[in-house]
Parts: structure tokens; sequence; C-alpha cells
């Protein structure tokens, strides 16, 4: 037991699912009453300012559907990132793992001689790959080099970044764009249809529920599932028990990898139809994937419900530009800071905090 | 039973002392007392309250209730520092040295009064004198990594005795020494003791305990059993005090004929984490029906040895056939599925996945196979099965197969380990340290576990530093020492000293199996 002042700590060893949840519920409401200061700080009320957003998201159907909208690729992303996470994979890259899918999908919509009814699924399966190669390459370099995987995986954003620069500038520059540094637009055969009234493109989303599920069930039941909990809880007992690094680890990578390539393809089908610059593309959905896979626990199911907390921040940035005169940049502020008050209160998880009788103050070591 | 009292005041008195730990009452109205000029043994099982009482006496902890009288005088320790300013000094277990530094300067470091430049330089002097005076001979230039295990502890008990201690704190000192480091160490504490010093000796070892204390006090469940002299009690008393119950001391080993050969090492050289050879050139036989015992002091090539014989350290040169197979270098898997089990040192490190459920612990290395694995898909009905099997038959004391295998105690993640490595009928085990820190009673469920395995046919490595019990269950014993074997003797045969010579480094008679 430790003393902090006048409050007692004591550890505890499994915090049950209730504390998880209160704990994490708390560390978002604490990151909006600090953002609370920041609406004060620009001279706005920060009770209005929140009925504003609540007026613009909750005010009808296709702008609640905003945040649907939003939360398709952040599921994608972050379903593929609580599994790498669980293998402790830090897997920085679902950003560029998007690109490089949403580059695969513009490559097979534009270029690819192929039936129109197949153009689609060809699009997804061409930016899983590519997902899943720009998310293979750092599990090898990893297993087999010892290069640390939060470096190479975020390096890799960049490069990805700068690849579709290069395309979209360069040699996929659409002639009929007049010099605007997009691709040319997507056949309609390479478009994915919308919810009515929303921009909500469904397929994507209804891909991202199932996977949801698949890797939740993968992860208890399958003897991948079983070694990616091994590997991820203790790696050494895992090389005790004749564990294959590189083929779990390259298989957790594919998978995350390719799910992020997945949601790559629903942002260029879906809503921008065509490659354009990588800051329109994604939004960072990539890096917030992240606080959604770690707000989500590792659980791919929790992803789910994350995601759409974020959708929300997302679809609340649009209004807050729209009603308030905002920069959207205000919802990476949003995002930094429930990530920060997240870790923050991990510590809160396990260890139970109380108010403690005065006159015994002291620290002690804890264990026997 | 109290001793005769020197002098008036003890030099220091625990009275009723009581510390809870959330779910634990780890002391309960503990009272224990030290004379000056005596050897005080504090006895009982892991778990029994032993290090929670002394963390109190050196300040790590606060009693919940309690006095700490020091000389006649009621104290309040609130931290070592005040524990050391009172005359307290500590040796734990682990030592707390810093390895690349040298004698002198692991004593200087954080000693009041050493002069800020080249504070080492100025206590070199007096630890030489020190030395001298209680008979504990150390080169204070060397580096502390240099020196083995007797001699590091020496160091410590030089760091309390500069600081002044005049009670010392021994928290299982003999763990890590030969039978006649042991002796040595036994040498200087009598000495001490002349010197008016007083020792607490905490210890779960019988025979040593009834050797060198001249007061026993025993420990159970955080409450004091009793106190007794050593000429007035006997090896079974203080057992059954410490359990609570009688305690078999004979493991009734029935004569095995020996079977056919199940392991051979030829000329094996493996190298340790840090890249210098640790074993060099071991040979030995492993027949089935046999224990093979592997004495030797930590640190001497065991742990790369059995790294090597599982497949988790790479052979440099020399080779491993297992039921005649080669299997040098081979993966972890390939031996564990060709039936070689391994009950690892580290049993949490490397032995268990505390995160997860004992049910998912105990298909760990088999969870690739049928039952409990068929096309990939786990098959969780036959693993609950397996696990409420293992549970019962091993006596695995969990709050279910669910439970994080994090929540159980050291004995039952042995039980643990025990249950998943011997339930598939290995053809070979290889236990390392198996009972090193357990309870008497996990001590001998896991004794007669291995022996068990040796009746049924089994081949078993059983490496282990204490001697009692190599000697107890081995059939043949190996001695090792700085990566060699020193020599291999039946152990019907086999005396303590002989042994122990080896262990220092003494090459015995090869008798080859």
């Amino acid at each position: 037991m430790r003393r902090i002042g006048p409050f007692l700590l004591e550890p505890r060893l499994t915090p049950s699912r209730p504390v998880v949840f209160g704990v994490s519920l708390a560390a978002v409401v604490a990151a909006l009453l600090v953002g609370a200061i920041v609406f004060w700080a620009y001279g706005l009320s920060p009770w209005r300012a929140y009925a504003a957003i609540g007026r613009g998201i909750f005010g009808s159907w296709p702008s609640f559907s905003e945040v649907l909208r939003r939360a398709i690729p952040l599921v994608l992303c972050g379903v593929g990132l609580t599994l790498a996470f669980r293998a402790r994979f830090w897997n920085i890259g679902a950003e560029g793992q998007l690109l490089a899918g949403a580059v695969a999908a513009t490559g097979v919509a534009l270029f690819l001689p192929a039936p129109e009814n197949l153009r689609l699924p060809l699009m997804f399966l061409g930016g899983f790959l590519a997902g899943a190669l720009w998310g293979l390459i750092p599990a090898l370099l990893r297993v087999k080099l010892g290069v640390n995987d939060v470096i190479s995986t975020l390096m890799l954003n960049y490069v990805m970044v700068y690849i579709v620069e290069w395309l979209v500038h360069g040699p996929w520059k659409g002639p009929t764009m007049r010099g605007f540094a997009y691709t040319d637009a997507f056949p309609l055969s390479a478009r994915l249809s919308y919810l009515p009234h929303t921009r909500v493109h469904w397929l994507t989303l209804v891909v991202g529920l199932v996977l949801a599920g698949l890797v939740s069930w993968m992860l208890a039941r399958t003897r991948l599932g079983y070694e990616v909990r091994v590997v991820g809880q203790n790696p050494e007992a895992a090389r005790y028990a004749g564990i294959s690094f590189i083929v779990v680890l390259s298989l957790v990578m594919v998978l995350s990898g390719g799910l992020a390539g997945l949601a790559g393809v629903g942002e260029v089908a879906g809503i921008h139809g065509r490659l354009r610059s990588p800051a329109h593309i994604s939004m960072g959905y990539g890096y917030t994937a992240i606080i959604v896979a770690w707000l989500a626990r590792g659980s791919p199911l929790a992803a789910v419900f994350t995601a759409l907390l974020f959708g929300l921040i997302f679809a609340a940035g649009d209004s807050m530009k729209i009603a308030l005169g905002l920069p959207f940049q205000i919802t990476g502020v949003f995002n930094g800071l429930i990530l920060f008050f997240l870790i923050g209160f991990d510590l809160l998880m396990f260890w139970r905090v109380r108010l403690g009788p005065k006159g015994k103050a002291w620290i002690g070591r804890v264990g026997s | 039973m109290v001793g005769p009292a020197p002098q008036v005041f003890p030099l220091v008195s625990m009275r009723q002392i009581t510390k809870v730990f959330p779910g634990v009452v780890a002391n309960e109205r503990v009272d224990f007392a030290v004379q000056a000029g005596e050897i005080h043994a504090l006895l009982g099982e892991n778990g029994a309250g032993k290090t929670t009482l002394m963390n109190i006496l050196y300040g790590l902890y606060r009693p919940d209730a309690g006095e700490i009288w020091v000389q006649g005088r009621k104290v309040e320790i609130r931290s070592p520092r005040d524990a050391i300013a009172l005359g307290i000094g500590m040796v734990h277990q682990h030592f707390k040295l810093v390895l690349p530094h040298t004698v002198a300067e692991n004593v200087a470091l954080g000693l009041p009064g050493t002069p800020f430049w080249a504070p080492a330089r100025a206590v070199a002097q007096r630890l030489r004198a020190l030395s001298e005076r209680y008979g504990l001979p150390v080169d204070p230039d060397r580096r502390v990594w240099e020196l083995s295990a007797g001699e590091q502890q020496r160091v410590e008990i030089l760091k309390a005795l500069i600081r002044g201690a005049q009670l010392l704190i021994l928290d299982e000192p003999t763990s890590v020494l030969t039978p006649q480091e042991a002796h040595e160490l036994f040498k200087v504490l009598r000495n001490m003791k002349a010197k008016g010093h007083g020792i607490i000796f905490i210890s779960h070892k019988l025979d040593e305990v009834l050797e060198v204390a001249d007061r026993i006090t025993v420990l159970r469940r955080g409450r004091v059993v009793g106190t007794v002299l050593p000429g007035e009690t006997t090896k079974g008393e203080l057992a059954r005090m410490m359990v609570g119950r009688e305690v078999v001391f004979q493991h009734t080993k029935t004569a095995c004929p020996r079977g056919a050969e199940a392991l051979r090492v030829e000329g094996l050289y493996a190298r340790n984490d840090r890249g210098l050879w640790a074993v060099k050139g071991v040979s030995f036989c492993l027949y089935q029906g046999e224990i093979l015992g592997i004495a030797g002091i930590a640190g001497n090539g065991q742990r790369e040895l059995v790294e090597v014989l599982t497949g988790l350290r790479r052979a440099e040169r020399g080779k491993i056939f297992l039921l005649g197979q080669d299997v040098t270098n081979r993966s972890p898997r390939f031996l564990s599925d060709l039936g070689c089990a391994h009950v690892p040192e580290e049993r949490i490190r490397l032995g268990t996945v505390p995160a997860l459920p004992v049910e998912e612990n105990l298909i760990l290395k088999r969870h690739h196979r049928p039952p409990f694995c068929r096309l990939s898909f786990l098959n969780l009905r036959s693993v609950r099965a397996f696990a409420l099997r293992a549970i019962e038959g091993y006596g695995i004391m969990t709050p279910g197969p669910r439970a994080p295998a994090k929540l159980l105690s050291g004995g039952n993640i042995q039980r643990l380990i025990l249950a998943r490595e011997l339930s598939g009928k290995p053809a070979v085990v290889i236990a390392a340290h198996p009972t090193y820190g357990l309870d008497v009673g996990a001590t001998e469920q896991i004794r007669q576990l291995l022996l068990r395995q040796r009746g049924e046919g089994a081949a078993v490595l059983l490496v282990s530093e204490d001697l009692e019990e190599i000697m107890a269950l081995s059939d043949r014993i190996a001695v090792m020492f700085r990566g060699e074997i020193m020599g291999i003797v039946p152990a019907e045969e086999a005396c303590p000293e002989e042994i122990g010579l080896m262990m220092a480094g003494e090459r015995g008679v090869r008798i080859k199996g």
C-alpha cells in the first residue's frame, strides 16, 4: 500500500470489467471537461458550444450519419490495431497501411481491365494485400533484424504519404483534372453506394463489423489467436513453448495492415472517388485508430464502440467548424486530450484509491 | 521455552507485531527478541511471515500494531536509514551490489562520512581492518562480478558492519553457498557472536538451523508457533512446528532397473548471454528409469546446459541425442513433440503466461495438437476437461480454470507446470530447480512426482542447488563447475563432502555411466 497526501493506494491485481469501463469513461469525461477550457479560451461558452455540437450531430439523420461515415475507417483500422497490440506489436503504421490500400484500389479502379462486376471485389482484395504488405515489412524487420516496430511502422507512414503525393502529382495525375493533384475519377463500377441521404458507404461498414466479430472470435477460439495472446503476454513463455514468432507476427501484421488497407479502399471508393492528397484521404484516421484500439483495451468488439466515439469527435469537428467557426484541427486537440487522460487514468485501474485515516503518513513498498 | 537472558535489555525486541496486507495477515501478534551475542534462527515455510517481520524491523514496512524496542528504548523505524542508525543491518537473499564496481566502491556507496573525491580509497583501509577482525577475507580492489557468491555475501556483511551494525539480519544466507562456504559463513557468524553482535538467521533448512542457532523461533501462517533451544529439539519436531503436521523425510525410492538410453550428450559447448563459454565439453548419458542429479552452485553453466538441451540456446559444438535421434539445435517445439518435458528454472517468466487463465496455461506447448486443437481451431471443451482433471489430479489450488495464473502461489504455479509437462507421458524430464522457494508441502509433492516419473520409466535430469534434494532423489550425481562436469558418481556411494569439493572445482573420480 502507498500513501500520497490524504489518499491511500491499494494495488488491484485484476481490474474487473466495470472498473475498466468506469475508468475509461471517466477519462473521456475528464478530457471533455478540459475541452471546455479550450472553448472558454476561444471566448465561447463551453455549455453553448457543447449544445451546438450536440444539435449539429444529433439534429437530423443525415448529420448523425456523418458519425457513422467517420467511424468506418476507424473501425477497420482500430480492429486491426487491437490485434497487433494483443501481440505486443506496436503498429503505429495504420495511416500508411490505409494509404497503401487506397493506392492499390485506385490502381485497380483506373488501370486494371477487369469485368465491371468484379472491379469492386478486386479493389478490396488489392487494398487488403497492399496494406498487408505494408504491415508485413516491419514485422519481418523486427523478427529477422530486431528493428524497433514503433520506429519502422511510423517511418513507413511517411514513405507512403510521399508515394501518394508523387502519384497524384506525377504519373497518375488525371489528364482531365486541369492541374489539380487528383487522379481521374473512378468509373461508377468502382464506386461504393451510400445509405440514402448520407455518405455512409455501407458495404465497408458491414465488412468492418463482420471482421470485428471474426477477429474477436479468432483471438478466443483459434490456435493463431492463442499464440497471439501468448506472444503478447509473455514472449519468453512463447519461445519456451516453441511458438514461431515469425509466423505469428507476420500473420498478425498481414491482418492488421490488411484491415487498414480495406479502410483505404473504402475512403477512395466511397468518399472521394479518386486518389488525391494523403491529408484529404485519411485526415489521420490511422493515428486516431491507435487511440481507438487503446481505449478498446485490445478487444476488437469494443473497438467498434470506441470507433463510434471517435467518429463522433470527427463529426463534432465538422459542426464546430460550421457552427462555431473553429478550425477543424480542434479534433486533434480532443483526440490528444482523450489519449492523454486514458493513459493517465490507467493507473486507477491497477490501484484502488481511497481516503485514508490520518497519522499513518508513510510510504512503503508493495508486496510481501 | 525461552533461553537465558545474558543482559537486562535484549538487543532488539519486537512485541505483538501485527501486519495485514489486503486479504492476508502476514504477522499476527508476533513476539521476537534477539540478545547481544546470540544467533537467533527464524524458521518457517515460504509465506510464513519471516521476511515480512524482518522487513518491518529493517524499516521497509510499518507494522499495523505492535512495538519495537532497541536496547531498552522504544523506537519508530520508518526507513532502512532509521534501522541502520539504530545498528541494524540486513543481508538480503538477492544481493544489492553494483556488479561492475569494485568491492570498496560498493561499500562506499551511500556510506556517510566518505569524502566526495575517491571515496573508495578512504574506505579500503577500514575495510581491510574489518575483514581481518571478523575473518572475512575480501580484496577491496576486486570487481564484484569477479567474486563468487560466497565472496559477494561477505561484501554484504562488511557493508553492514562498516555501518556499525550491532544486529545483523541474514535472509536465507546459505541458499547460494556450497556446503564448505556455508561452514565458512557459520564460522564468521560464531566469531561475530563472540564479539557481541546479535544475529537473526532466516532459513527453512532444518539441518543448518540446528547446527548454527542458539535459539530457534518457528513461524507458521504469521504466528509464532514456539521458541526452542537446538539441544532440546529434533528435526522432526521442528518440521512439525513449521508445517503443522508430520513430514516424511525419507523418500521411498524403489529399485528401478536401468532402461535404455534416453538422452546422450557428447562434448557439448555453449555460450552464455554475454558470449562467454558457459558449457565446456559436457558429456553424459541419461537412461530410462533413472534420475541423474546435476549438482553445483548457481552460475556454473547449469542454466545454459538446460537451455541447450531444451532447444532454447544454440549448441556451438557437440551433439545431443534424444531417444537415439540427433536433435542438436532442433527447435523447442520439435523436442517437446518428441517427448522432452521441461520444468524451467524461472517458472513465472518462462513457464507460464501470468495474465492468461489457468486452463490456457495448462495447454501451452500442446495447444497445437489434438485433442486441444483440430484444423487450427481450439476445442474449448477438451481444454476445460483437461484443466479440471489436472487441477484435481495435481491439487492445484485455484479459484477456477478461468482464473489468471498470476493469482496462484508459487507452489501452485509449479504444480500447474508439472501437470502440463508430465501429463504428456514424456520420455525425458528436464527439471531445473523444481522445488526452489516452495513450501514443504509442495516440495514433498513435487519430489514424489519426479520419483513417480522415474518409476514409470521416464529419464529425469534434475538440476538443483539443493544438495539434500539431489542426494535424496538421484540415482547418479554429476557435479558442474565452471561449465564442466567434475565427475559423475552413483548416489549411494556419494557423500556430501565429496560432492561439495567437486562443487568447488576439485575433479572427482570420473565414473562414466
